[in-house]
Formats: structure tokens, sequence, C-alpha cells
């Protein structure tokens, strides 16, 4: 067979198995060689909610999905170019998202009788069954394979199975030409210090797959992705959502000076900013893992009126044990950033998976008149910048501030040119300054002219001594049940935030003609499917994405007003287009909407907004 | 740093509570403690911080002239643990009651006695709901009858005493809102205490709950029905000072010295610093009509602290750590060039 290696813009590889096949871990090493080759990429994990959900069945597969290309890669691809199935359940919940050409490799030792069954098949041929059999079909038995590449090397059996894995990601980096030195290195250093015997064999067993793959013969074609190029200069990484969300809050604690506080509950998928955080104490962060969510929101108010950048971190019911919390930080008017990683809801809903449906959680659901300044994420670097902002706005603003991320966000991980600190702006807090005249108290609730802003004295600072609490008060911080007063201080607090809007950049355009008959607008993590959506439908389509919610930048309107109609995109049943439809009402915005767990897929957009166009 | 005297801790806010209320006397003890506290450690008035929850007692922080936070309900304790953390200078002293602490909060308040975080905790315990008018507490009596059990309560009461020790607290106190000196002996106590110190007040509701306490505050009665234990001295209590606390090999008794052979000699010395928190535990269980109610400093011990653990380890982590700022952050591990 003559064997040809093609150059191919961008392809997409999905690694699918076990929860414990290591899947996970297959996915991000390929993901992590790529960005250094100089790739551009975008990744997806998909994983069940149990850790070890039951093994062979269709509910319990964990899957990977990795997007490289020569150019910027804005999602982590709608269908795959190889499908790796480590057994029969991966192989049935994964074959609908096969390209028309796509490679299947799967583990024959893995189709048996009672794999098959416990995977729902009711007949012998798997692929027939699901339709893949045109498919480039490559059946190997791994599992025999693995055994037979480690048998000398003194690993007991149980661990040798676990290597599979790597023989399937040799076989890999031999379909797309992939060094594997890079591995060879990661290997080392994950395992130098507590497993230094596992080294070897893996490397080993990595080798042997790459190897058997270019023996086979059953492989017509290899595929080279050249670097990206027209990249700008710079050091490079690659990072999740996750991490860059507590880079940029870690980011805002150096820039203002304060220590960064994070009270947290562990819940999926927001742990790991925690985690990332806990890593962090030579920065002088500090973590406190609370009793409950309530507690991680309530210590961390606390240390927010003593003066630390506060952070709570959580996810959709974790936000609902909040909520009282939050109305606290906006009745004492305290800098706090809330992260909410959201997924699929309501209740304890979809865990693992992705949504955007507590964005009107995220503005309204608190009791009394309880305005929250709202910001979101729309990739998984923009975390970094995003979590700054929402500090920055906190801080400066004497606000809460909830910043909206999502699973898919969290998870999910992009190449990421490195920013120097010395290009992000100083957060000036409005701290109180000297000390007050004789006989002259601290009047706390006393706001900027300008801004509404009040005054934050810390405790500890002789002669500002005053209480804040969830009671009404007056300027003066005096207990009040004062109708006139209330209101006052209602209509105050909501034009605080509002006047958010003043520090907040332009909304722009970013695809498209300035005016016309329609206008594509999203929010969050659905950036890169609507951005690579618009791009596939050409230069005419006009888009807009929101990184602040609230308050929207001061252009919203005028923008709007050069379209003809909207059609706004969000993983929700329409939360933002209805709050885009109340605050501008008359204008004709429309809705397309996905509430399945899973992104955009690019295809379903390019779809519904030629429906509009 | 000035002398402060009782008035410095005075705010110029109306005190609210109703006439008669038990709160009244413990707010005065603490604005008379906390200038000695302050004489002995040499404390200004700006580090001091007042927490509460929600409550009638949870109004405190309004009538001191300090750094003060009236939180939300039974949040109180996760409150002054930000607070302590995030500044540990800051001397946190916290109210709070018997719902706010025992039922909304007693989550928190149970993980701030574990992680001995160094915050001091009036609990106001008047067995009463009293803000919202008269429904039972965790603590009021089995089979009380309140507006939310008119037949009778037909649930246990916690013992404040038996849940802070069974946390493995390093400081329990207990006392009466009219103990107004023992009290303040009991908050400097605290205070000196490195670590959680939990202060039980068992105060008087006029209105919802009166004589809740009678028995034990009554002058008639009050010296057979308490035991004011006091560090090093013999554990004697009664109107005539003949009854005293003895170890029978098993437990804890009550004897009348004089009788049935047992001398001042056998009666125990009291140890509140004593590792044995069996002893300490049992001291607070004690109640009528066999045992006298334990008041005083029951247990007060060494223990390391949350605040300070978590500053230690941060200050450990950054000599040790490579990375100073977050731009060595930013280029840490797996980065590659672009040129």
């Amino acid at each position: 067979m003559q064997h040809k290696v093609i150059d191919a813009k961008d392809v997409v590889i999905r690694f699918a198995g076990d929860s414990g096949d290591g899947m996970q871990l297959t996915g991000s090493l390929f993901a992590d060689m790529s960005a250094i080759y100089g790739n551009g990429l975008s990744t997806f994990p998909d994983y069940p909610a149990e850790i070890r959900a039951p093994h062979g069945t269709v509910s319990g597969v964990s899957g990977f999905q990795v997007h490289i290309g020569s150019g910027k890669v804005n999602t982590p691809g709608d269908f795959c170019d190889l499908l790796v199935a480590m057994n029969p359940a991966a192989l049935k919940a994964n074959a609908k998202w096969c390209k028309r050409h796509a490679m299947i490799l799967v583990d024959e030792d893995a189709f048996d009788e009672a794999g098959m069954k416990k995977a729902g098949f009711v007949t012998e041929n798997p692929f027939t069954e699901l339709g893949v059999e045109d498919r480039t079909l490559i059946v190997s038995p791994i599992t025999t394979l693995t055994r037979e590449s480690l048998k000398d090397s003194g690993m007991d059996p149980k661990a040798i199975l676990k290597c599979k894995n790597m023989f399937t990601l040799g076989m890999a980096c031999y379909i797309y030409n992939r060094p594997l030195e890079y591995i060879y290195a990661y290997l080392e250093k994950k395992f130098a210090k507590k497993h230094p015997e596992v080294i070897e064999p893996n490397k080993k067993v990595l080798f042997d797959g790459f190897n058997y793959a270019a023996n086979i013969q059953v492989i017509p074609n290899t595929y080279t992705v050249a670097p990206a190029e027209h990249v700008q200069k710079g050091t490079y990484r690659n990072i999740t959502g996750n991490q860059a969300t507590a880079w940029g809050l870690l980011a805002a604690s150096e820039k203002s000076g304060l220590p960064l506080f994070c009270g947290s509950y562990p819940i999926t998928p927001a742990t790991a900013i925690l985690e990332e955080l806990a890593l962090h104490k030579s920065l002088g962060a500090k973590t406190l893992q609370a009793e409950d969510e309530i507690a991680g929101i309530c210590t961390a108010i606390g240390a927010s009126y003593a003066g630390n950048l506060a952070v709570t971190t959580t996810s959709g019911p974790g936000l609902s044990l909040k909520s009282e919390a939050m109305g606290l930080a906006v009745m004492a008017e305290l800098p706090l950033v809330v992260v909410d990683v959201q997924r699929g809801g309501p209740s304890t809903g979809l865990p693992t998976k992705t949504e955007q449906s507590d964005l009107n959680q995220a503005l309204y659901g608190r009791n009394g008149e309880c305005p929250m300044a709202v910001v979101a994420a729309h990739s998984p670097a923009h975390c970094f910048d995003a979590a700054f902002q929402a500090a920055k706005i906190a801080l400066e603003h004497m606000t809460p501030v909830l910043l909206l991320s999502e699973g898919f966000l969290g998870n999910g991980s992009e190449p990421w040119r490195i920013p120097a600190m010395k290009d992000y702006p100083e957060i000036k807090p409005p701290f109180v300054r000297g000390i007050l005249p004789e006989g002259e108290r601290f009047k706390p609730f006393e706001r900027d002219p300008e801004t509404l802003v009040r005054r934050w004295a810390l405790p500890g600072q002789r002669g500002f001594e005053h209480r804040v609490g969830g009671l009404e008060k007056t300027h003066a911080g005096v207990l009040s049940t004062d109708p006139a007063n209330h209101a006052l201080m209602v209509a105050e607090r909501a034009e605080k935030v509002a006047r958010i809007a003043r520090d907040l950049p332009a909304l722009e355009l970013q695809n498209g003609p300035d005016s016309g008959k329609l206008l594509v607008v999203g929010w969050g993590g659905t950036y890169g499917h609507i951005l690579s959506a618009v791009h596939e439908l050409g230069e005419g389509v006009s888009y807009v994405h929101f990184d602040y919610i609230n308050p929207l930048p001061a252009n919203t309107e005028e923008v709007f007003s050069r379209f003809g109609k909207i059609l706004v995109c969000e993983l929700n049943s329409g939360q933002f287009a209805d709050y885009l439809r109340a605050q501008f009402p008359g204008k004709d915005i429309r809705k397309f909407n996905k509430v399945q767990g899973q992104p955009f897929l690019v295809s379903e957009l390019v779809a519904a907004i030629q429906k509009e166009m | 740093m000035a002398t402060l005297t009782f008035k410095d801790f005075k705010s110029d806010q109306e005190v609210r509570w109703c006439p008669g209320c038990g709160d009244h006397a413990v707010l005065a003890a603490l604005q008379r403690a906390l200038p000695k506290v302050s004489q002995a450690l040499g404390y200004d008035k700006e580090r001091y911080v007042v927490v509460s929850g929600i409550g009638c007692s949870s109004r405190l922080p309004y009538y001191m002239d300090t750094y003060g936070f009236h939180s939300i309900h039974g949040r109180a304790t996760a409150v002054s643990t930000g607070i302590k953390v995030a500044n540990p200078w800051l001397t946190v002293w916290q109210a709070c009651g018997d719902g706010d602490a025992l039922a909304i909060g007693g989550n928190h308040f149970i993980h701030a006695i574990r992680r001995n975080i160094d915050i001091n905790i009036i609990l106001f315990n008047n067995q009463i709901y009293g803000l919202t008018k008269g429904q039972y507490s965790p603590t009021s009596k089995f089979g009380a009858i309140t507006k939310t059990s008119p037949y009778g309560t037909v649930e246990h009461p916690f013992n404040p005493g038996s849940l802070v020790l069974g946390a493995k607290g390093t400081f329990f106190a207990r006392s009466l809102d009219v103990e107004l000196k023992l009290n303040e002996e009991i908050m400097t106590a605290a205070a000196l205490h490195d670590g959680c110190s939990v202060m039980e007040m068992l105060t008087n509701c006029v209105i919802f709950n009166d004589g809740a306490h009678k028995n034990l505050s009554d002058p008639a009665v009050k010296a057979d029905h308490t035991i004011i234990l006091r560090q090093g001295e013999r554990m004697i209590f009664g109107k005539n000072r003949d009854r005293g606390l003895i170890y029978d090999g098993r437990k804890i008794r009550a004897v009348r010295i004089g009788e049935g052979g047992f001398t001042e000699e056998d009666v125990l010395i009291h140890d509140a610093h004593s590792d044995n928190i069996g002893i300490h535990m049992a001291l607070a269980d004690m109640k009528g009509p066999d045992y006298p109610v334990a008041l005083g400093v029951i247990r007060d011990v060494k223990d390391i602290t949350y605040d300070d653990g978590v500053r230690d380890q941060v200050k450990d982590v950054m000599t040790k750590s490579k990375i100073h700022s977050v731009d060595d952050l930013l280029h840490s591990g797996s980065t590659w060039e672009v040129e």
C-alpha cells in the first residue's frame, strides 16, 4: 500500500474509553505536545460525573476531544477525524461524532461478547450496527499488544493494563507525525520522584505503539499539521480556564497590593480553581476549604471586610446556597468576586456538562433590590482577563462581582501568549486616607458623587470605627427604616452598579459590517463556536460578543440601533435574550438556544444564522 | 497606647433590648472586660472587631464603639473566621444566640471550634427565639411549651458545653447574665486564650422565657445549684461551703464534706489547663438535681490555632518557592517560544 503524508489544515481527535482508562490524560498529553509543537488548539473534556462509572457501560464513557490546526483554533471541533475507542461502549457513545472520512481506532480485545453486551449491541458487528462500517477502521488487539510489550517489565498485570492508553497514544502520534520526545520528557518529570520504575515501561509501550502503527499497513495515510503561521511572537503556554481564572485573581491581588483570600467548598466543575490557588501560597494566597458553600462566601466576606481581595468559587448549586450572603455583600458594599463555573441544571443537574443557564440566577437570584455586577469569560485563556477585571471592578467600585465561567471553559484549554504584568493596570480601591478631624465620625456609606462608591476603612485603622451589616442604614451607617432613606439607598446601590459601565470598554464587532439586517449576539463560552460560524458564513455576518453582562457596555443600545434584528445564541432557554428584550423593548431580538449540556456545534450555528439572514 | 475605659467601648447608639433583658448585663461585662484586656495585651481600640449573626443578642455590635459586622443568620462564625484569617492581628469577638449558633449556624460553630480559630464567641443562651417572638430553640428543655410547641417539644436540647468539648474545643466557660464580675473574669481569660474561646452566657429573656435560669440565679438556691470553678481551687460549693465534687474511681460525685468519710482533701482541684478532656466534659455535663451546674472557665488548653497555621504556611512556602511574582507564575512549567 502506498503510504502518503498529507498536509492538513486542522484535525480533530477524540479519545474515548472507560472513565478509568486514562483518556483525559491521553488527550491532554496529545494537546500539550501539539501546543509545544506550535499548533493552534482547543480541547474539550467530556466525562461522566462518577469517578469510576460502571465498567464498560455507555454512561461510564469518558472522552477528550482535541482540535489542532496550523492556524488559530477557536473550538474543539464539531466532528472528529480520528476516534479512539477503547471499548464497545466508547464506540457506541461516540460514533456519531465521526466525520464521513474519519478513522476509527478500537481495541479489538475489548470487543468480546461480554463487552458488546454491556454496551448494548444487539448484532455481532458494532460498526454496521452504528452505520460507520464505511469509515477507515483500525481494529487492533491493543490489550494483547500492551501485555506483550511489557511482559518483561516486571510490572504486575494490572499495572500493565493501565498502559493501554500509552500504546494508543503512540499509534495516534504515528498517524499525526508527532515526535515522541515531548511525552518522554513529561513521563520522566511526572514519575521521577514517586514511581521512577514506571518511566521506562511507559516510554517503551508508547514507542511500541508508534512502531506497531507504522508496520500494520492498515493506516492508509498519515497527516501533518504544520505549526501555526502568523502567530504573534512571544512565549506561549497551554492553559485551562480554571487555571487562568485562578491566575487572573492572583494577578489582581498583585496589582491591588491586597492579599488574596479564597473561601470555597469543592464542587464540580469549579474545584480546580481552589486547588490551583492552594498551590500558590508563595504569592500570599490564603485558601480556606470551608465546611460548606455558605461558609465559603461568608469567610470571604469577612476577609473582604478585613481588607483582603476576597473570592469564593462555585458552580450552580453552590451559587444557590450563597444567595443570601451575596445580598449581604451588596448591602455592606464590600468588594467580593464570586466565580460560578456553570454546569447543567437545575438542582444537581448535569455536574460535568456545560451550560449557560445560571445567568438569571446571577442577575436576579437574591431577595430584595439587589443589583449584581456580572462579568463573563469567553475562552479558557480569557478567564485570566475576566477574573482580573472582575476583581478590579469589585475593588474599585466596592461591590460584589459575579464572574460567570462554564464547565466548557474551566476544563477546556488553549495556547496562550503569556502577558507581562507591567501591561496590566494598577487596581486602586477607595481606601480612606489620613485621620478624621477630632469629634468627627466616619460615615461608611457616604458616596463619591461621581461613581457613588463608598470609601473603604479597614479594621485596625484608628478613628474609623464603624459597623456594617445586612440591615438598611443611612449614609452615616446608622440603622434606619425611614421610607425615604430606604428608597434613596436602593436607588444609589443600583446606580452605583450601573455607573460601572463608564469604566468598561466599548462593545466592538467581532465580524461583519457596522450595520445591516442582522446582528449575531453571544456571551460567555460560546465565543469560539459563534466566531467560527460567522467566519464560515463570510464577511457579511455581523457579530458582537458580550464579556460584560451587568452593566452592559455603554454603547450597546447604539450598536443595536444599527441593525434590523438581533439573534442571540446561548446555551440555555434564552436568558440573555430575555434580559436584552427587557432593556431594549421594541427591538427585534430572536433566540437560538441549546440546552443539552453540550457546546454548540459550528454547523448548528451556521444553519441557525442562515435562517435569519 | 492610651488607657481605655468602659466608656471608650460604649457607642452612641441607643440600646434597644427590652428592659430587664439579660443581654444588657453581658454587654456591660464586655465593655468592662475589654479595657482590662487592652491593658494586659497592649491592644488599642481599633484592633477590636465585634461580629454577630441575627437575633436579639446579635444587635450587640451596634452598642460597641469598635469595628463591627452585623452579618446574617447563623453565619457570624464564618465571617469572624474570614476576618481573623485575613488579618490575624485583629482581635475578633462574636455575639450570637442559641438559635443563631446552634441551629442555623451549627455547622460553622463546630467547624470553627474544630479548627481552633482564634476568635472569642459569646453564646447568649436564653433557650428561646426572642426576636421572632417566642419559638423553641435547640437549647429549650424537653417538653418546653412555646408558640411552635404548644403541646411541648418532643426533642432533646443541646448542651452547648458538650457540643464544644465534643468538637475538642480548647476553651469553654459558662456563666449567668447576672454574674457581672465572673463574666468580666471569663471574658478576660477568653481574650488571653490563644484559640477558639466559647463563653456560654445563660441569659434571661424577660418576655418569652422569663425565669428559665431561675434555679441557677435565685439567691436563695444559687449556691446549692451552681459551682463556680476556679483554676487551682477545690470544687467546693453550697450555701455553707460544705459540699464538694469528688471522683469515686468511676465518675464525679457531689458529696457532703464530713459525711460518708469524705474530707476536704478528697475534693477535686479544678485544672482547666489539663489535657484530660474527659473531666472537663463531665463538669460541663453536670446538672441538677444530683449535681450543681458548673460556672466559670471549665476548659482552657493550648493547641495550634488555625490562623497561625495559615499564616505560617504562607510564610514557609514563600521562603521555599521559586515563584515570587505573577510574572514568575506565568512562566512556570511548560512554555514555548514563537519567534
